[in-house]
């Protein structure tokens, strides 16, 4: 077990905090800077889209894991930060410019449907989401002078001052830089003031308005942030597929990525990675299952059937998420013999009577 | 100018009257206390004055300025702090975390800055933690300062929310029944802490409780309410020994 020695302040803000830490992420950071030369190609493109959605996981992370409000109409942002690219790049517009106007249209998006939310609190703010979800994805649908309908966008790839970014490798090169930058925005909110008021809110909206956390703008600055992030990954998203259309903006794109979060480990930034990994890799896992299944036992929904009892057992099981059960792995190895099951439990907490609001 | 007044405050949920035309004015530097029995509306008394229900009547004053037209988070910014009676914590955050949100009120510091861990954050940051371990010095916090709520003992979280409510600096701290659920021990504790904040902190405390004995050992005044009315009002002993406040609790005699 570690034992750190705290002798100042800044010991407890730092990103660093000792020297394991910067073997695990140089080592982490070295493997991810080499990919190009270890990865095959099939694997440079699932890491492409792990990236990517580990940006949204961020976006999301933030909005359910750290301020506590749920969204089941997240990939309406990734969908308006898409098609700012597809319709930017389209009219030539630089693309430092374009990905920030993603950012910049799915945070005024995220405001419009932070409003409403005020007022909303668990399952009937997830109802709201999810129509809001439903409305963009019909105004995309139907607005085809715009958004060209079911026919979609075809994006190029990107171009930076002149420079193309063509092959894997360099697009690959744009999303890790964008990734690592969008993850040290996050942790740095986290450990600033806005972040302590969006944890406050999550575990208690009373004494968070009592101790000065204007509820209203904390919320709505949750959902701006969080789809601004969207959005980043929504563009990064467009440009990886070429092709984007209404049917990659659904509700069930919504729950692929709820499920980020949630199997990764809500409440934490790094399990927005570790989801983003798995729902990567378990399509993959999938399909490679269906060979062994006799012919025709295999049917066409076993994605999503697998999705839904990956999801239901996760939240049964473990809530905590990858993370929480790696946390757990890593406490009961720090601690042998002393680990004891229901060290995380979360504990009941006493009972409010003092209902208020 | 007043430092802090209530008048004619009332709130009626449906046919109830629950807090009924009450007005009291409590002076700087002073602890004064709300009794009463159960019901009596002691508590919604300090909903009221964080704007947490919206009063029916009546006007709330603090050093001049009229409160309930602000909106809830707004009433901290002035100054008020308070206490829950069943505790009100962010559970899944260390003490540390919980008593650092009580520093929202003295941010100073942009989204955008705050992106990027500019130096003035990090140095907002430090300053924010040395008032921090400040209170948890005052408070004798220093061994939980790590621990997450969520594993604390009741009387050690009672200790972590007045220490919240501390961290915001307040010019007028509300302790909703601060020995609630605390040992004798606890509790006098509790009362040398109390005594110690207004004595050393110059912080003006409004309490509801209901143990005498502490309420004695503190409070300047007390203020008796029954029924949402008030009923009497003085000095610790001239309450206890009024008639009315007597009747109250025991009863009429037969």
């Amino acid at each position: 077990m570690r034992f750190i020695f705290k002798t100042d302040y800044a010991q407890d803000i730092r990103l660093v905090k000792h020297g394991g830490h910067l073997f695990s992420y140089g080592l982490l950071g070295a493997l991810l800077l080499a990919a190009p030369w270890w990865a095959s190609e099939y694997v440079m493109s699932q890491l492409h889209f792990i990236l990517i959605y580990s940006i949204v996981g961020f976006g999301l992370m933030i909005l359910t894991g750290f301020t506590g409000q749920v969204s089941l109409g997240h990939a309406a942002f990734l969908a308006v930060g898409a098609y700012t690219e597809a319709l930017m790049q389209a009219a030539g517009v630089p693309f430092a410019i374009s990905i920030s106007c993603a950012a910049i249209f799915s945070a005024a998006a995220g405001i419009v449907i932070g409003l409403p939310a005020l007022r909303l609190k668990g399952i009937y703010l997830a109802i709201a989401t999810l129509a809001f979800g439903v409305i963009v994805e019909e105004i995309i649908t139907r607005w085809h002078t715009l958004t060209g309908g079911n026919e979609g966008k075809h994006l190029k790839p990107v171009e930076i001052l002149g420079w193309k970014l063509e092959s894997d490798a360099e697009f690959y090169y744009l999303c890790l830089a964008l990734t690592v930058l969008c993850c040290l925005a996050c942790v740095n909110l986290l450990r600033s003031p806005t972040g302590r008021a969006f944890v406050a809110i999550r575990d208690s909206e009373v004494s968070a308005s009592c101790m000065g956390v204007n509820l209203a703008k904390y919320k709505t600055m949750a959902f701006a942030i969080s789809a601004a992030l969207t959005g980043i990954g929504g563009a990064l998203y467009a440009h990886k597929i070429a092709f984007i259309s209404p049917e990659q903006f659904t509700l069930f794109q919504s729950i692929e990525l709820i499920t980020i979060v949630i199997l990764g480990g809500i409440g934490f930034l790094h399990g927005a990675v570790l989801g983003a990994a798995f729902i990567i890799v378990l399509p993959q896992l999938i399909s490679i299952a269906k060979g062994w299944l006799p012919d025709g036992a295999a049917p066409s929904g076993l994605q999503a059937v697998v999705f839904g009892l990956v999801l239901i057992l996760f939240i049964i099981f473990e809530p905590l998420g990858l993370y929480g059960r790696w946390l757990k792995i890593r406490t009961y190895f720090e601690l042998f013999p002393f680990y004891r099951k229901g060290m995380f439990r979360r504990q009941k907490s006493y009972m409010k009577s003092e209902r208020l609001r | 100018m007043s430092f802090f007044k209530v008048e004619n405050l009332g709130i009626r949920f449906g046919g109830v009257v629950a807090v009924d035309r009450v007005s009291l004015e409590v002076k700087r530097g002073e602890v004064f206390t709300i009794i009463g029995p159960n019901g009596a509306g002691k508590t919604t008394i300090f909903n009221l004055i964080g704007l947490l229900y919206p009063a029916t009547s009546g006007k709330i004053f603090f050093q001049d300025q009229e409160l309930t037209r602000l909106a809830p988070h707004q009433v901290a910014e002035l100054g008020i702090a308070r206490t829950f009676q069943n505790i009100e914590l962010f559970e899944h955050a260390t003490v540390l975390q919980n008593l650092l949100i009580g520093r929202h009120r003295h941010r100073r510091t942009a989204l955008w800055q705050e992106l990027l861990f500019l130096p003035a954050v990090r140095r907002a940051e430090l300053a924010q933690r040395e008032a921090v371990e400040k209170v948890i010095d005052f408070l004798e916090l220093a061994k939980v300062r790590d621990s997450l709520v969520a594993g604390l003992p009741y009387g050690v979280r009672k200790v972590v929310e007045l220490g919240r409510a501390l961290a915001t600096e307040p010019r007028l701290l509300l302790l909703d029944e601060p020995s609630s659920g605390l040992n004798p021990e606890e509790t006098d504790d509790m009362a040398f802490w109390i005594d110690d904040i207004r004595k050393h902190l110059g912080v003006t405390v409004l309490m509801v409780e209901h143990d005498m004995n502490l309420v004695s050992r503190v409070s300047d005044r007390v203020l008796a309410l029954n029924m949402g009315q008030t009923i009497a009002e003085g000095t610790p002993a001239e309450v206890q020994a009024h008639p009315a406040v007597i009747e109250a609790y025991l009863g009429k005699a037969a």
